[in-house]
């Protein structure tokens, strides 16, 4: 058994199944359709407070299960590349203004995958737990960085500093319909691509890597190249997703928003989504982001007033907690195991 | 270089109180192979309720005790609710799992005794003491001595006594364990009861040292590394992993510190660690696995 159990994961769907994967596109492109036509009816409230960073959340938890769900390395430095991402995406267009925006954030995202890389050299040596924590040396240097030398901010005398404007070709996206677009645009492309990845050649040595490294490497799988560049690819997802936390979002860039918190999060967000799955990520990033929304509102709404918010917020921590534990135990391989067999009745019903 | 000295052995004094949280992760890890990010809150959850009796007038010894009960409790619990049902998964998600139990703990245990700052006077004099030129912290001195103890009695009990040995066969080979009769469930509770008495130890010292806070929980994170450097699964480890991560910590906070401009102990001992493991992959005392393909 792997250390991080990704061993009951499926690789691969069997190929004479093209009718019902037909079937998964079409929906795939409605449900983007919908999600793209959200703005019509949602107002500003739901697009910055629970669109945004679940989309958002969903693009980092896809970043962190390429490396974790595929190639099998565990990390705890995510917040730390979202970091990265950010302020590399803020210092391009704070130095480069004629760059466009995609090329931008793009760039952002390669900075972050070039230290993904050099923050998984150490997992050609170490593996399972150790590497766990060993990732944590990554987050906590990164956080201290951005927090200690001005000049990845510019200089600016408050720690968090505003974003820049963001546009395309023109056009204006600092509204909440334009960052909700621009991140969901991006949240696609980045998801279709990664599709194509894990059924790719690439993907199949991220998945033997990761089912059992030893064996891989005996039957002549580049193990070493493998594993940097899950990190590569991991670490450029998640730091484009940092940099539209940051930009589209909050609004400001600033450290403390990628602590070690962010980190956990992202990896309940894969783990309750289940690791190995593309799905799972946006299931997880649901779970984690609007859960949270979901307690404060029943809390408010129940004791509203009768007790003090401070007693408040530790209740609502303490039922996430337990929610947290409760779906680990009731679900092992995540919702989206749960979802996946929605799907399969859902389908048979059609065939018949 | 007496200051050089002073740095040195003040650093080695606060690594043995992140030893002694290091400890109680240990115990667990041996035993049922979880990573228990609780322990953190266990600190604090046995600081505060220590704490609260204290403050409602109740003896030292009782408070103790009474604190020692819940603590027993909390372990059976989630020996009963949270370890058992996720028996035989993944170590990451049982790690996940105790971090989920960490917020349930900080919650409840804020919700129960109030989350303000406590100070907590264990009645030990912190006159700094004088060797040479050189200056040592009394209160140090005698965490470094209650740890001291506190592992001796340990390795007895871990050694010596019909328990240590059933959970050092658990710790060797689960199954074939459970096939000679050793009660895994009964013997997972002991272990959570005991890491239960020492992070009540650790949360009176600690408590006493920086008031009884929400920040208690941060210990954690100076503790892994301390377990990184002397591997997961031995006391030893974690107390001479301790003692170089509280050493280094000093020293780079002083002297690397003024180099970078100030709080390189956030990360120092974090690198510090990585190095270690790239020299030797499973800790300086841990046990190396053996792979079979």
């Amino acid at each position: 058994m792997t250390a991080i159990g990704t061993d009951t994961i499926e690789g691969f769907g069997s190929t004479d199944e093209t009718a019902r994967s037909w079937l998964r596109i079409a929906l795939a492109v409605a449900l983007l359709a919908g999600l793209a036509a959200v703005p019509l009816v949602a107002n500003d409230y739901w697009l910055n407070a629970v669109l945004i960073p679940f989309l958002i959340m969903s693009l980092t938890a896809l970043g962190l299960n390429l490396l974790m769900g595929y190639a099998g390395q565990a990390s705890l430095g995510s917040g730390g590349f979202m970091a990265v991402g950010a302020y590399a995406t803020y210092n391009i267009l704070l130095r480069l203004p004629e760059l466009p925006l995609p090329v931008n954030l793009l760039l952002g995202g390669v900075i972050s995958g070039l230290v993904g890389v050099i923050a998984g050299l150490p997992s050609l040596r170490i593996k399972g737990f150790y590497l766990v924590a060993s990732t944590l040396a990554a987050q906590f240097v990164l956080e201290w960085l951005f927090n200690q030398y001005g000049w990845f901010s510019n200089y600016s005398t408050s720690s968090s500093i505003s974003a820049p404007r963001l546009a395309i070709l023109g056009h204006d996206l600092s509204s909440p319909t334009g960052r909700y677009l621009l991140t969901l645009a991006t949240v696609a492309i980045v998801t279709v691509v990664a599709i194509r990845l894990v059924r790719s050649q690439t993907g199949r040595t991220w998945m033997a890597i990761r089912d059992m490294d030893t064996a891989a490497s005996v039957i002549g799988i580049p193990v070493a190249a493998g594993k940097l560049k899950a990190f590569f690819v991991s670490s450029l997802v998640i730091g484009i997703a940092g940099a539209l936390w940051a930009f589209a979002y909050l609004g400001t860039v600033d450290a403390r928003s990628f602590n070690l918190d962010r980190s956990f999060q992202v990896m309940f967000a894969i783990i309750i989504g289940g690791m190995g799955s593309i799905s799972g990520n946006y299931v997880g990033a649901a779970f984690m982001i609007l859960l949270p929304i979901l307690l404060d509102h029943v809390g408010g709404a129940v004791f509203g007033g009768a007790i003090d918010p401070g007693q408040l917020e530790n209740l609502q921590k303490a039922l996430f907690g337990a929610l947290i534990v409760w779906f680990l135990i009731k679900e092992p391989r995540g919702l989206a195991a749960l979802l996946s067999r929605a799907w399969t009745q859902l389908a048979s019903r059609f065939e018949r | 270089m007496s200051f050089f000295v002073e740095t040195f052995i003040g650093g080695l004094l606060a690594g043995v109180m992140y030893s002694l949280v290091a400890i109680g992760f240990v115990l667990i890890y041996k035993a049922s192979g979880v990573f228990n990010f609780a322990q953190g809150s266990m600190v604090l959850c046995a600081g505060l309720t220590f704490v609260t009796m204290r403050d409602r007038g109740i003896d030292f010894w009782l408070a103790g005790l009474i604190t020692l009960t819940i603590m027993v409790a909390i372990a059976i619990a989630v020996e009963r609710v949270v370890l058992r049902p996720l028996v035989n998964r993944p170590q990451i998600t049982l790690f996940m799992a105790t971090l989920g139990l960490s917020f349930v703990i900080e919650g409840i245990a804020q919700i129960a005794m109030g989350a303000s700052v406590h100070e907590l006077d264990l009645g030990i004099v912190d006159t700094p003491i004088t060797v040479g030129e050189v200056q040592v912290s009394q209160f140090d001195l005698v965490a470094a001595a209650t740890a001291g103890v506190l592992v001796i009695a340990l390795s007895i009990f871990f050694n010596w006594t019909r328990v240590g040995i059933a959970l050092r066969a658990i710790a060797d080979d689960p199954l074939a364990a459970r096939s000679i009769g050793i009660r895994l469930q009964t013997l997972w509770q002991i272990v959570w009861g005991v890491a239960g008495f020492v992070s009540l130890v650790a949360g009176l010292l600690w408590g006493a040292r920086q008031g009884v806070q929400f920040a208690l929980t941060l210990v954690v994170l100076k503790a892994l590394p301390v377990l990184i450097i002397g591997g997961f699964t031995s006391i030893t480890g974690a107390i001479v992993g301790g003692l170089i991560v509280g050493a280094s910590d000093s020293l780079a906070e002083i002297y690397l510190g003024s180099l970078l401009g100030g709080s390189v102990s956030t990360w120092f001992s974090y690198v510090l660690a990585v190095g270690f493991l790239l020299v030797r992959p499973t800790g300086l005392f841990g046990d190396a696995p053996i792979e079979r393909i």
